[in-house]
């Protein structure tokens, strides 16, 4: 499957994987994620039920502190 | 050249930008919106000017002690009286983020601790969907300039290195928290004003 992960397309193995998947393929560690997939916001609460598909798009915003 | 900054000018009279927060990224967006004439700015903190504040944030010695929203309005008067500025002071709940900031054209978040961008973050986006958002994430420490970019998805876009996080060995000072609120400033008049030609 193929996505576009933060404005990039990138190659996936398989036909989906959830919000939990992909943050664990990733390595993406952060505590503070926000997450939108297609344009809408996904809650931490449902990471391990929404699934992305081939040509979803998917925003990963990591939140530091500090202002 | 005069013609088009008239132009410019009477354009930003008619918008108005909510700022989430006046600690460094606030108070520095608020004070670069204000001198390039916004029409109006609502802002919102809870906080008090401490002397620990003055590395970073858009406040006076002689402000010590008062309250972070009636100061920043002081200096804001002080550089451009035409500016409308509202001012709340208080802490923002999830219930405050529509009235408040519901007629905004764009929201800026300049909050300090991530829980609390997320908060914003997550109750504009769910609430006010399409709302220009620029949210600021990775300023803290010093140097790596090309480091800070801003990334854009959608109706939300990100200044900072989404990396430095602020902490005892990584404080947020001057020169990186001023670069980002000012790219912060910067993306907001994009958004209002369209890409420059």
């Amino acid at each position: 499957m193929r996505i576009n992960l933060n404005n990039r397309y990138e190659e996936f193995e398989g036909e989906q994987m959830t919000i939990t998947d992909l943050l664990r393929i990733k390595n993406f560690s952060f505590r503070l994620l926000v997450i939108k997939v297609n344009g809408r916001l996904v809650r931490r609460e449902e990471y391990d039920m929404t699934v992305i598909r081939d040509g979803d798009r998917v925003a990963v915003v990591h939140l530091v502190s500090g202002g | 050249m005069s013609k088009i900054k008239g132009a410019m000018t009477d354009e930003l009279k008619k918008y108005c930008v909510g700022i989430a927060g006046c600690g460094g990224l606030g108070s520095n967006c608020a004070v670069a919106l204000s001198r390039v004439g916004i029409g109006r700015l609502i802002i919102v903190d809870y906080d008090v000017v401490n002397k620990s504040n003055l590395n970073r944030q858009y406040y006076f010695i002689d402000q010590i002690g008062r309250k972070k929203t009636a100061a920043l309005m002081e200096t804001l008067r002080r550089i451009n009286p035409d500016v409308r500025v509202t001012a709340y002071d208080r802490p923002l709940a999830p219930q405050d983020v529509l009235p408040v900031f519901g007629n905004c054209d764009v929201i800026v978040e300049a909050l300090d601790d991530r829980e609390m961008k997320r908060m914003l973050i997550e109750t504009i986006l769910s609430e006010l969907p399409g709302k220009p958002l620029v949210i600021a994430s990775g300023l803290a420490g010093w140097g790596n300039n090309n480091a800070l970019t801003t990334r854009t998805m959608d109706n939300v876009y990100v200044c900072g290195d989404e990396t430095s996080e602020a902490g005892d060995d990584m404080p947020p000072l001057a020169p990186r928290v001023g670069i980002v609120a000012n790219m912060q400033a910067n993306q907001v008049l994009e958004i209002l004003l369209g890409a420059m030609k």
